[in-house]
């Protein structure tokens, strides 16, 4: 399902223009990350695609929906939503429960909500604490828990703020093992990260943010490459880029196994020279 | 300054300790990183060396815990207060609401040092430029993006100009920039000031360019000890679920060394 945001601002209450003109096509099936400094807006954002917060002005569209004639409720079932803070989503008294709110709010059969919490936990590696109360896990493992409730809502478009904070390697790992499972059932995926090795890995996109504006976007390759506009937007190209750059080496690359190839072709053509 | 032997601890009503055994001496004006997968122990251990553990966290206690050469539990709150800081994991649990604005957050820590104003003003000052958030300081704490709160947090710790500062993760929701100079505000706390930081992170490459030394947790154990790049570049990491730099992948491929790089200066030397 894709997504449209026309013309948009938001203030909010306390006087802060915290977005600023924002025009944003995104295509359904597309992985993109929001990037961008600390209060530039990226939070702000992604909360009026379910309706957390409204326009002042502007236009959000869900698929063929106009967000404005819908209620939260109603866009719940197109949009899920992983908090930056996931207390901010956590209520209930056992992880299965949790999980299993959403879709049994949305009417699916118990045996649907059983089949459902099942695999998200599974997915998230927390299946064997299903009985397990929230606030048993540690910040990190809630997050998880958090990402596993909004996975079982089964919404063609995914909002995650920050996954990956506060992760670890396996955490990491599970987060990037769901990311690339939905991308392939071909939901749009939106995610909030700082995590610049983590993004330039795993998006097809990036939109960078800075002072409720839209600063730079474009494919990631493209994005990460531009350091002039990154360091305006006080962010820094993920390691294997920097790297590339401090040795002087054509190219953007984004993963390990491309940094290898373009070093060894680098190699080669110095040394024939 | 800060002396482990073999210690260990039992949050309340566990039968696993969360931390085991373990021996570790900080001196003062080190600098320390602590890396270690979720429940390693990272967080325990911050609370141990900040005195959380024993002072406000119930649970059993094994070995040796001392401040200064004395018995961490024997120490007066108030006295250690005025000397230790620690920053939580979750900045939503250190704001204390108890305010209106940014700055009186800030200074509501400080109410019980007994300083005078003009001093109470310099400190907040400093405290909301070293995280770069002066623009904030008559905003309310709670109206503020994920990132500016880690950072109301720190401030609020850092304006109390503890001795030694443990700080647990600190850096999570922060931008890159804000990450690389938060790292460069505390080692210049460090090496001016002569204040002692140990910090938890999963952000390796920053723990490696800054640190003095890293300590490596798995399964409350202590399982690693000593220069960043000799923790950090061994595949041991990988097996205590930590991880390495991508310098260090990237030059695992490509080079046979003794020790793999684990900053951008190094990876840049060793691949020129
Ligand atoms: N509840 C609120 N009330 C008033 N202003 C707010 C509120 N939440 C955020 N802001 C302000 O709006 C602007 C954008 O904040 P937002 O949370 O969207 O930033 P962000 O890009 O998500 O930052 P971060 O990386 O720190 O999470 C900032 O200036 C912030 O201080
Ligand atoms: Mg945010």
């Amino acid at each position: 399902m894709n997504l449209r945001v026309e013309g948009v601002s938001f203030r909010y209450p306390s006087g802060v223009l915290a977005l600023d003109g924002i025009d944003l096509a995104i295509p359904s099936g597309q992985l993109l990350a929001i990037l961008g400094e600390n209060g530039a807006g990226k939070t702000t954002l992604v909360k009026l695609f379910n309706g957390l917060l409204r326009p002042s002005q502007g236009k959000v569209y869900i698929g063929d929906w106009d967000s404005a004639e819908h209620t939260t409720a109603a866009l719940a079932r197109r949009v899920g939503f992983l908090f930056q803070n996931p207390d901010d989503q956590l209520f209930e008294r056992t992880l299965a429960r949790e999980v299993g709110y959403g879709p049994r709010n949305l009417g699916a059969s118990e045996a649907e909500v059983k089949r459902r919490v099942a695999r998200a936990l599974k997915l998230v590696g927390l299946h064997d604490m299903a009985e397990a109360h929230p606030y048993d896990l540690p910040q990190p493992q809630r997050k998880l828990l958090a990402l596993a409730a909004t996975i079982a809502m089964d919404t063609p478009i995914l909002v995650l703020d920050e996954p990956t904070i506060g992760q670890d390697e396996v955490g990491r790992g599970a987060i990037s093992r769901i990311l690339t499972d939905l991308h392939r059932m071909g939901r749009t995926l939106i995610m909030i990260s700082h995590d610049m090795d983590f993004c330039a890995e795993h998006a097809q996109r990036m939109l960078v943010m800075l002072n409720g504006k839209i600063h730079v976007e474009g494919t990631t390759e493209d994005v990460m490459g531009q350091t002039k506009k990154l360091d305006e937007a006080e962010v820094a190209p993920p390691q294997l880029v920097r790297l590339a750059q401090a040795l002087k080496m054509p190219g953007t690359p984004l993963t390990v196994d491309d940094f290898v190839d373009e070093y060894k072709q680098w190699r080669k053509k110095k040394k024939s020279k | 300054m800060i002396e482990l032997k073999k210690f260990s601890y039992w949050y309340p009503g566990t039968e696993q300790p969360a931390l085991d055994r373990v021996s570790l001496s900080i001196a003062e004006g080190e600098f320390i990183g602590i890396v270690g997968a979720n429940g390693a122990g990272k967080s325990t251990l911050c609370y141990a060396l900040s005195g959380f553990v024993p002072h406000f966290y119930n649970g059993e206690t094994e070995g040796q815990h001392t401040f200064n050469g004395q018995d961490m539990a024997s120490l007066d709150l108030g006295q250690l207060a005025g000397q230790v800081g620690l920053v939580f994991q979750n900045p939503f649990n250190q704001i204390s609401g108890a305010r209106f604005t940014v700055r009186e957050e800030i200074a509501f820590g400080l109410e019980n040092l007994g300083l005078p104003q003009s001093e109470m003003r310099a400190r907040i000052d400093e405290a909301l430029e070293l995280v770069n958030i002066q623009d904030l300081a008559e905003r309310s704490p709670f109206s503020v993006s994920g990132g500016q709160q880690q950072r109301i947090a720190i401030a609020s710790i850092l304006a109390m100009q503890p001795r030694v500062l443990v700080l647990d993760e600190p850096t999570s929701q922060l931008d890159p920039d804000g990450t690389r100079d938060m790292f460069t505000a505390l080692n210049k706390l460090v090496s001016t000031r002569k204040i002692t930081v140990i910090l938890a992170e999963h952000k390796l490459e920053w723990l490696a360019t800054f640190c003095d030394r890293v300590i490596a947790l798995g399964g409350g154990k202590l399982r690693a000890e000593g220069s960043p790049q000799a923790v950090l570049s061994s595949e041991q990491m990988l097996r205590l679920g930590v991880g390495r730099t991508q310098y260090s992948e990237a030059a695992a491929r490509l080079l046979r060394t003794k020790q793999l790089p684990v900053t951008l200066e190094q990876a840049k030397k060793a691949l020129k």
